[in-house]
């Protein structure tokens, strides 16, 4: 079953007079339960494509299905609330919220989603047991290291149950053994829970790991292998 | 919500000396504006407070027609009755019956207009404060002498001193001219120079002699026991005596009668103006966090933080600095001007000045409690103001693009 279509997607920036294509004419299909990885140089459409398909970014022309809605119709406070329920986000930067807590991170989109204090309770600390950091819960991103942040910020992605996560290049800043770990953790939950995942990376140890890597380049795909 | 408070109330933290310098200014601003306002109060008060001691009082009763121009015919209308319902009214602490002759004062120094008030000076010292106010000689003694007390600055005009002689000259009540010899007893300063410039003190009993008859009254001057209940007295005895002028002080002078209104709506504007000037700068400190956290907003929408949450937040975050500031500016506010309420300011270096005015030069500030309130609540007003445009600002942002922003 299709999580994600995209129907001849098209993105196209002003830079002055100059007109960039980001995207052009992507048709592509995501199933649930699938770790695919999108490589391509920069400048590829790799994070045009992620924001799109995440709602973050409007394309020019195309639709994006998301379980058979087309999430490019929608107004800009339903999106946001369509992301909130469906989509999980991790970032290359971790960009976890300076003034919480790890565990009230992950808490706070649970939050939004109105879970009761001890359904927030138990499954923040559930997710930072599965992410290797249950001693870490009140320490602040200023006191965690890259990797663990970035573990943290999974474990946010996590936390709202989304159909899918996106994750624009999560492995950029870490070191080799927190690249490590936290592909570990993310192809456990792929495998156990059949946990869409879908990154956006030039880092060839997540390529290596990948079941699909989609090759974009100049805005389009280039190739679409399974292995 | 209480999530979206917790990061508002952190965020207000997280940059310490910005928000400090922040809520200085406005502590600052606060106590400098209530401050000020409270010694224009204090300064409108003492110098409607002397305008009542020295001149005013309470409550004043004429025949219609006198204070036209001072015509020494027209006198008190049924006054023996008007007398009987003072005397029985619980709500009249004490009254002096005057006679007034507005004439010409002159020496061999000089002329000037004055007003001659003839007073029982036993009564006169539960009215006015001139028996305490002084500076050369004494106070009437009694008798029926030619005695007189006059004010320093007419002493000064007319160059005269204890012991010398005044010569007033007034219109009867045949319409000619008449000519009086006092003796100057004592020399007051009543702290209102333009009061003390044209006002003589006269023994009434004295000028009974002059009028040839007694009982010719032009003026009660009467304070109550309480001046909230002057305005109920005056109803009563309008209604009793109908024949006859009866009027409050701030009636007597409506220009201190509506001083401390006009101050009020001054001051207002005065506070909402260094208010407006203190939003400026909390809206550009917001406007500051806001771009510094361009990213952080970024990721919020992302991950579902909606529009309406993202103002709350923006906007909690001003609260939270006002909520800071406002009551720790009204409160040092407070607790100076109710120091220098009981010590006073000593503003000797201008008393020149403020004699002018009818005021002291001790200053003693005071700040009535609902200008607190108007005041607190208006802050917190205008820093919600200040909050619309910076939470409009992070409105804006774009989620994709705010994440990628350094």
């Amino acid at each position: 079953m299709n999580v994600i279509e995209t129907k001849n997607l098209k993105k196209i920036y002003s830079q002055g007079e100059i007109q960039v294509n980001a995207l052009n004419d992507v048709s592509i299909n995501f199933k649930q339960g699938e770790f695919t990885a999108i490589v391509g140089p920069s400048g590829s459409g790799k994070t045009t494509f992620l924001n799109t398909i995440g709602g973050l970014d409007k394309p020019t022309s195309g639709n994006v299905m998301i379980n058979n809605l087309d999430i490019t119709k929608l107004r800009a406070n339903k999106l946001i609330d369509f992301r909130l329920k469906n989509i999980g986000f991790v970032f290359q930067s971790y960009n976890l919220i300076p003034v919480l807590t790890a565990k009230e991170n992950i808490e706070f989109i649970m939050l939004m989603q109105g879970y009761s204090q001890a359904k927030r309770n138990e499954r923040a600390l559930g997710l930072l047991d599965a992410v290797g950091l249950s001693n870490e819960s009140k320490r602040r991103p200023g006191q965690l290291s890259g990797g663990q942040q970035q573990r943290v910020a999974v474990a946010r992605a996590l936390a709202s149950k989304p159909k899918f996560i996106l994750a624009d290049e999560p492995t950029a800043n870490l070191d080799s053994t927190s690249t490590k770990n936290l592909l570990d953790i993310m192809y456990d939950l792929n495998r156990k829970e059949k946990m869409t995942f879908i990154f956006s990376t030039h880092d060839q140890r997540v390529i290596d790991r990948a079941k699909r890597v989609i090759t974009l380049e100049d805005g389009k795909i280039l190739s679409d292998k399974t292995t | 919500m209480r999530q979206i408070i917790k990061i508002a109330w952190r965020n207000v933290w997280r940059n310490k000396l910005r928000s400090f310098i922040v809520i200085a200014s406005m502590v600052l601003g606060l106590w400098s504006g209530l401050f000020s306002a409270s010694m224009m109060f204090a300064l409108n008060n003492q110098r409607i407070n002397s305008a009542i001691k020295s001149q005013l009082s309470h409550m004043q009763i004429h025949h219609p027609s006198f204070q036209d121009n001072y015509d020494v015919k027209y006198q008190i209308n049924s006054l023996n009755e008007v007398l009987k319902a003072l005397d029985t009214n619980k709500k009249v602490n004490s009254y002096s019956t005057r006679i007034v002759l507005s004439g010409m004062a002159s020496t061999a120094r000089g002329a000037t207009g004055v007003k001659l008030i003839g007073t029982d000076y036993v009564n006169e010292k539960n009215i006015t404060d001139i028996h305490s106010s002084i500076v050369k000689g004494t106070y009437f003694s009694g008798g029926t002498s030619r005695q007189a007390v006059i004010g320093q600055e007419l002493a000064e005009k007319l160059k005269l001193d204890i012991k010398k002689s005044i010569y007033l000259t007034f219109v009867n009540e045949n319409g000619a001219q008449e000519r009086l010899k006092l003796k100057v007893v004592g020399i007051f300063k009543s702290g209102n120079s333009m009061f003390d410039g044209s006002n003589i003190f006269a023994q009434k009993n004295y000028l009974d002699k002059v009028f040839g008859k007694e009982g010719v009254i032009h003026e009660i001057a009467l304070v109550c026991n309480d001046v909230a209940q002057a305005k109920e007295l005056k109803d009563e005895l309008l209604v009793a005596f109908p024949n006859n002028k009866i009027e409050l002080w701030s009636e007597i002078s409506p220009e201190l009668g509506y001083a401390n209104e006009m101050l009020s709506i001054f001051l207002y504007i005065f506070m909402i103006i260094i208010l407006i000037a203190l939003s400026f700068g909390i809206i550009n400190t917001m406007l500051m966090a806001i771009l510094e956290r361009k990213r952080e907003l970024g990721v919020l929408m992302s991950v579902g933080l909606n529009k309406p949450k993202l103002f709350l937040m923006i906007a909690l975050e001003t609260l939270f600095i006002s909520l800071v500031s406002v009551p720790l500016g009204v409160f040092i506010s407070y607790m100076s001007i109710s120091y220098f309420g009981d010590v006073g300011i000593d503003l000797s270096m201008v008393e020149k000045g403020l004699e002018q005015f009818g005021m002291g030069t001790r200053l003693y500030t005071e700040l009535y409690l609902d200008y607190y309130i108007n005041i607190t609540l208006l802050t917190f007003l205008l820093t919600f103001i200040s909050s619309l445009f910076p939470a409009r600002r992070a409105l804006k942002l774009e989620p994709a693009v705010a994440v990628r922003s350094i």
